[in-house]
């Protein structure tokens, strides 16, 4: 496995030169992955075109989980942890968890919202006259600013710190500065998955 | 840790897909009825200007790294294509037609574009002159 060194200023470090740091080769997109994401997506299309309820369900309720639990578990422990970590450790970490994270969290989302679009339309509670809708539009602007916050801050910093940890000598600024931005709109958005549980809560209760 | 000034690219970013998610509340939270869209109308083509307006300011900044944009954004672009395509699928399997139809696909083309474009921006800011592409995208 090909490794490179981050350069850190002021740093002794045992095996490679002072001041610089091991990290392990990586693929920005783990190309392991696509197969997995591609079949995920193939079984959320037979689904909407099934238009069954069992598959719609299963697709909204495991996707919806793994988005509320991979982002509270992001924000509010991995992060915290993440920040009081060694340098080298901190590497190690973001190189093995990040490129998981591009194809994890997209498709995660993608599978929640559009499996539970079409679950809505199945079971009639899309509909205005549906008694709880106004619990239903707040979980669309929930949802909303939660996407807005992803794709506009979140995934970009994603892949922008691991082209940055790819590139011959990363800037250790640019990467903690990244890594600061990723953490903390994980912690954001974890916030709103605490809205949307209360939401989904109410919506299965009645 | 030195940058080059550049504009907001990011926030006015983040504002469009905010228009563009406002419109798709605004035409869901009154289903089946059907609406006025003039209001999902006027959001969509803000969100279109703020995409048309974050381009033209990228252009005017001096030794902008295009390369390294394109490098990252053609791939994102691929991605949020296939996004953008699974959730058109949905609304066609739903029925949706007419005016409706039409402002949800290109508020869908506006945010199957805009969001390679941040994704782009923010990797291509960083990027010094001397570094080579990436080898780990998918290429």
């Amino acid at each position: 496995m090909a490794h490179a060194a981050v350069s850190v200023p002021g740093m002794q470090a045992d095996g490679p030169p002072a001041g610089t740091i091991e990290r392990p080769d990586f693929q920005i997109v783990p190309r392991a992955g696509l197969g997995i994401v591609a079949v995920v997506l193939a079984l959320l299309i037979a689904a909407i075109a099934a238009n069954e309820l069992w598959p719609l369900a299963f697709l909204h309720f495991v996707g919806g989980a793994a988005w509320t639990i991979i982002d509270l578990f992001l924000g509010f422990v991995l992060g915290p942890i993440l920040g009081r970590l060694s340098i080298p450790a901190r590497i190690e970490l973001t190189t093995r968890l990040m490129p998981k994270m591009v194809l994890i969290m997209p498709t995660v989302v993608t599978v929640t919202l559009a499996a539970g679009w079409q679950l809505g339309n199945h079971l009639g509670t899309v509909q205005s006259s549906y008694y709880l809708h106004g619990w239903l539009v707040a979980s669309y602007i929930v949802v909303g600013i939660m996407a807005v916050i992803a794709l506009g801050l979140l995934e970009p910093a994603n892949i922008a710190v691991l082209v940055e940890l790819k590139k011959p000598h990363p800037n250790p600024q640019v990467i903690e500065r990244l890594m600061k931005r990723f953490i903390y709109t994980a912690g954001a958005t974890g916030v709103m998955q605490i809205a949307t549980l209360v939401i989904m809560a109410k919506l299965t209760v009645g | 840790m030195s940058e080059r000034r550049l504009p907001p690219v990011t926030q006015l970013g983040m504002l469009s897909l905010a228009l563009i998610v406002a419109g798709g509340i605004y035409l869901a939270a009154h289903l089946p009825h059907q609406v006025p869209l003039t209001p999902a109308i006027v959001l969509l083509a803000v969100s279109a200007l703020l995409l048309a307006g974050n381009l033209a300011s990228l252009a005017r900044v001096p030794d902008f790294p295009w390369q390294r944009f394109f490098e990252i954004a053609r791939w994102a672009l691929l991605a949020y294509i296939v996004i953008a395509g699974m959730i058109e699928y949905a609304f066609l399997r739903d029925h949706v037609s007419g005016g409706a139809l039409v402002v949800l696909t290109l508020s869908l083309v506006v945010f199957a574009v805009h969001v390679p474009i941040l994704i782009g921006f923010t990797v291509a800011r960083y990027d010094t002159s001397e570094e080579s592409s990436v080898g780990g995208m998918p290429a």
